[in-house]
């Protein structure tokens, strides 16, 4: 449960803009219509007792605790289900009141353990507080009769334990699995006094159950607990923090006993996640502990070399007369650094700064350069700005929904249930959202509980743009266009350049439909279920952006949203789930080679000019490297020093054997990160780094929320990574000041004309920001583009559909696509040193039962996967979500090597790889693992051997 | 940098603004792209390969390094 310092108000607030008043023993209260009587007294300060109510959830009425009178009328209701009238007069406590009272809390500690001193609950328990409140004295009834006090514990998830002899059945966990997660994976079996909690016909773990923690927050008792809390009792005190996991950036309150956190809790205000959390935010943060972490500087000369630990100053002092050496015989843009969409905003803010400033030069990028650089790109010449346009709370209006290339029940799990909320509306009879979902798999979203999209458009996997283009030209041709608005806030010159070419007959669903793959009436269907719908919002991901046409993609789901009038207002809108924590963040902070902060081209004078006169040096106007850009440029001999703050290109990047070439090619390889990653074998310099609750800072999640990052805990290694940035500045004769995170923010905020009104002090005021935040829009803002485009009038651009080059043959006849599952989190780094492993503890190969067939392939079995850049093994998991002819897998572990085989094609404007589009050919394998396995195998010992803990381990081995 | 690398990403950028119905339009596109995007020795690389005959390069990438060669040069 929620910790008893958390106020509940025992119902969800009404968001009725109508007030009534009414007394509560004698207090005059005024709330919206619809509010609860136990909600509006807890307003007038007065809590009646409760059980089955709680404010994340819709009242139930089924506790009968919180009776209530109210004058002139018979009985004693329910307050949680009764709601507010005007002039109403309620009274919460009297002799009558308290009897009944003590009579239901009588028959619940009937069969109910009386081990209270050493339960799991002791100290923050509502079952207890409620005995307290009513003031039980006795049990009439004994306790010898039938009860259920020997029932078993569930010990199978590994993060909470369901202890069903504690359990009162107020199904507050299945309410909370239903509305709020929308599994649906528990239920009330039996009737009676034989109901109980079951998580289907066996347990938690091989239920249906997501391990969100939601039933664990609802749960009144000691039912169901988080496993940590019963291991190290009750926290006794809570930090409000953000999430480092993916681009939702949940809120949550770090509960902490010293210096230990005890349990991550969802944070019921954070605008994010409205007291939601998901499997991996909730419960996987023991990586920021585990004994992998690295804690001290390290160098060497050669990649062969073993390592040696060193102090903090002989690293700077080290790694600066390095970049100096290396930029002197190759000249300034031999050197450059990466961001990361890990780190905090003032940190990626600083690295960029460090290779402008001190580099000299404009080679700086980050990993949206691999995933979302093509949204930057795309919406920044359609629209003006390089965001999504709405917030999350948006979905809540939304009409009609399009999410295409984005899987947000494994990728954004607590935004997907939002979503779903929504959806669901709508089966319940509701006036809900429709559904089209534009995806070469079946994905979970298509048909989950209650939901079923109205549209799969099963599209083959390359064919975005086709897709995309058949949608807008049905909007067009059937006339279904939203003329006036168009005319009102569109260029006229380039819509009508676009109207007459996407008219072409060329682009109707018939003519793209043997391209597409997908049923020409499929998509006039669903063009005309999203035209037509008040509110039309698109959601989209990497399947849209990992693409060699990505950022024309970006552009088709802007000229959608246009032609259709979806934009500026709550509720529409184009939206890109962003992938890492501060993705985001980090593109806003400059991290790219072509943009300073703000997304201002380095080419810009005057920008340059205000950065110029802040920073006191000269800025390069030439646009730096990206990242794929680097590793050809390294291969040819003109780039040898790279630092690499929290990212693990050698995992995560396309073509891995180019990649460790080309790494293998630098003379100086910095890499600043928690754990020895892939990368680090390849480098010359380990700075270790500080995880996301030993720092503070700021995330900025996908609706451009500004969120608090504050620190827990010390330091690991004594520094957090924007002092080691510091210091390493400083060491390269460039130093930079700054005490505290907040004199960082102060400085972006001067430079940057959409954070001008950010500040610490106003982000723990609001709880957080959306950028824009400046004096047109103090307070933020929720969703962009309101009167008019960022850019002016937004402008439609000619889409082309270019098939990839990556083609089908009959050596390689297989297309293969990657993606993401819940329970790991991109390379795995953190997730993979967690329990989550008992979820995902290997990549697989998902292929169609069809393509199993013709190559004699049984689930389970290994199979060799090649493509013309290389091969790997791994197990085949046969599945009816998979077209034919399409395979799938992840990338969450390095030994799989699903990079291996992925090819060096990219997206056209930005270099973005094609991570989706992959031609393979698979079959059946005695051999366990690929010849790259083996060499991965190879390199992993040899590296692992030099290492000083590993070194101090085997006798006979000397620093 | 492998110029096959770069001729092969210079055509896709051609085969983006190749929509473009006045074709005057596609040439600055193509060129703007590089000149915001590629760094110096990029272009520098690029424009050696097409004086070197330009094997592999579609007509709009020719097009747009021969008319706006001075914006795409790299100073020095």
């Amino acid at each position: 449960m929620y910790s008893n310092k958390v106020l509940d108000h025992g119902t969800p607030a009404s968001k009725s803009p109508k007030q009534v008043t009414l007394q509560v023993d004698g207090k005059p209260v005024t709330v919206p219509a619809g509010t609860s009587v136990m909600r509006a007294a807890v307003d007038a300060g007065v809590k009646v007792p409760k059980l089955c109510a709680t404010d994340t959830l819709d009242a139930f009425g089924s506790c009968r605790l919180c009776v209530v009178e109210i004058e002139g009328r018979r009985g004693y209701p329910a307050s949680c289900t009764t709601p507010c009238e005007d002039g109403m007069s309620v009274t919460t406590q009297s002799d009558k009141l308290a009897d009944l009272r003590r009579g239901v809390m009588e028959l619940y500690i009937s069969d109910h353990p009386l081990d209270c001193l050493t339960c799991t609950a002791n100290g923050n328990c509502e079952l207890q507080d409620m005995a307290g409140a009513v003031g039980l004295r006795e049990v009439r009834y004994g306790y010898e009769g039938d009860n259920h006090l020997d029932a078993e514990k569930d010990r199978s998830n590994p993060y909470f334990t369901f202890d069903p002899s504690k359990c009162i059945v107020c199904s507050r966990c299945v309410r909370a699995c239903d509305e709020v997660q929308g599994t649906f994976a528990l239920t009330v079996e039996g009737r009676g006094f034989e109901s109980q909690i079951a998580a289907g016909p066996t347990n938690f773990l091989d239920s249906e159950c997501v391990s969100c923690g939601a039933c664990v927050q609802a749960c009144p008792t000691a039912t169901l607990m988080e496993n940590s809390l019963e291991e190290q009792g009750q926290p006794d005190h809570a930090v409000t923090t953000t999430c480092a996991y993916c681009g939702v950036g949940c809120s949550f309150r770090a509960e902490m006993k010293g210096n230990e956190v005890v349990r991550m809790v969802p944070h019921k205000d954070g605008k994010a996640n409205h007291g939601h959390s998901c499997v991996k935010g909730r419960f996987a943060w023991g990586y920021a502990t585990h004994p992998d972490r690295v804690t001290s500087p390290m160098i060497r000369e050669k990649i062969t070399d073993p390592w040696r630990e060193v102090s903090w100053e002989e690293a700077f002092a080290h790694t600066a007369k390095e970049v100096k050496r290396i930029q002197a015989k190759y000249g300034r843009g031999s050197a450059g650094g990466i961001t990361s969409s890990r780190c905090t905003n003032e940190e990626t803010f600083l690295v960029q700064k460090l290779v402008r400033a001190a580099f000299g030069n404009n080679n700086v990028d980050t990993c949206a350069r691999v995933c979302h650089s093509p949204t930057g790109y795309g919406l920044k010449q359609t629209l003006g700005e390089s965001a999504g346009t709405q917030d999350f709370d948006s979905v809540e209006h939304t009409d009609c929904v399009i999410v295409i290339g984005a899987n947000p029940t494994d990728g954004h799990p607590v935004f997907a249930s939002r979503m779903k909320q929504r959806l669901r509306a709508q089966k319940r009879g509701e006036d809900g959202a429709g559904l089209i979902v534009i995806d070469p798999r079946q994905i979970d979203l298509v048909r989950t509980p209650h939901i079923e999209a109205d549209y799969h458009l099963q599209l083959r996997p390359g064919t975005n743009v086709a897709v995309m283009n058949s949608l807008a030209h049905v909007v067009v041709t059937e006339g279904l266009a939203s003329d006036d608005y168009i005319a009102e806030r569109c260029d006229p010159a380039e819509f009508e350049k676009w109207k007459a070419f996407i008219s072409e007959e060329r682009n109707s669903p018939e003519v793209l439909e043997s391209e597409t793959g997908v049923p020409a009436d499929q998509i006039r269907g669903a063009a005309r279920l999203f035209a037509k719908a008040p509110n039309g919002a698109i959601y989209y991901g990497l399947g849209v952006t990992e693409h060699s046409q990505g950022s024309t993609t970006v552009m088709t789901i802007a000229n959608l949203a246009m032609v259709t009038g979806n934009i500026g207002r709550p509720g529409v809108g184009v939206n890109p789930l962003r992938g890492q924590n501060n993705v985001q963040g980090s593109c806003d902070m400059g991290s790219f080679p072509h943009e300073l902060p703000g997304y201002r081209h380095v080419s810009d004078g005057s920008v340059r000019t205000l950065f110029q006169d802040k920073w006191g040096v000269e800025i390069d106007p030439e646009p730096g490297l990206r990242i794929p850009n680097m590793f050809d440029a390294a291969l040819d001999g003109s780039f040898k020093a790279l630092y690499v703050q929290g990212e693990d290109i050698a995992q995560s990047d396309p073509d891995t054997q180019h990649v460790l070439a080309a790494l293998s090619s630098l003379e100086l390889l910095i890499v600043q990160d928690i754990f020895m990653n892939e990368t680090a074998k390849y480098a010359h310099v380990i700075l270790p780094g500080s995880s996301f609750l030993e720092k503070d800072g700021t995330f900025t999640n996908a609706e451009r929320r500004i969120s608090r990052v504050r620190k827990v805990m010390p330091p690991l290694a004594g520094l957090a990574d924007w002092e080691v940035t510091v210091k390493l500045s400083e060491a390269l004769g460039y130093p930079m000041n700054y005490e505290h995170p907040s004199e960082i923010m102060a400085e972006i905020a001067a430079l940057t004309p959409t954070f001008t009104g950010v500040t610490y002090e106003k982000i723990d005021e609001l709880g957080s920001i959306q950028w824009p935040c400046n004096d047109k829009a103090p307070e933020g803002t929720p969703y962009m583009h309101s009167e008019e485009f960022v850019r002016g009038k937004g402008r439609f651009f000619v889409t082309n559909y270019v098939a990839t080059p990556e083609r089908t043959t009959r050596k390689f006849p297989l297309i293969l696509t990657t993606g993401r599952i819940l329970s790991q989190y991109n390379v795995g780094a953190q997730t993979r040193r967690t329990d989550n492993q008992v979820w995902h503890d290997e990549d697989v190969l998902e292929l169609h039962p069809h393509d199993a067939e013709l190559r004699g392939i049984e689930d389970g079995d290994m199979v060799a996967m090649t493509s013309r850049q290389g091969n790997t093994t791994m197990r085949a998991v046969i599945t009816e979500r998979m077209q034919p002819g399409v395979v799938y897998t992840t990338f969450h572990h390095p030994e799989s090597g699903a990079n291996v085989v992925t090819t060096d094609n990219s997206d056209w404007a930005t270099n973005c790889p094609e991570y989706k589009v992959t031609a393979v050919q698979v079959s059946k394998v005695v051999k366990d693992k690929s010849d790259w396995q083996q060499g991965f195998d190879r390199i992993e010992q040899e590296q692992d051997s030099l290492l000083p803990s590993r070194r101090a381990q085997q006798p006979g081995t000397t620093n | 940098m492998d110029a096959n690398k770069l001729v092969n990403m210079a055509n896709q950028i051609a085969a983006f603004f190749s929509a473009e119905p006045d074709r005057k339009d596609a040439v600055a596109g193509v060129a703007g792209h590089l000149r915001k995007f590629w760094d110096p020795r990029m272009r520098r690389e690029i424009l050696a390969h097409f004086d070197a005959g330009g094997d592999g390069m579609e007509s709009l990438v020719r097009d747009a390094l021969e008319h706006y060669r001075d914006d795409l040069a790299p100073a020095g």
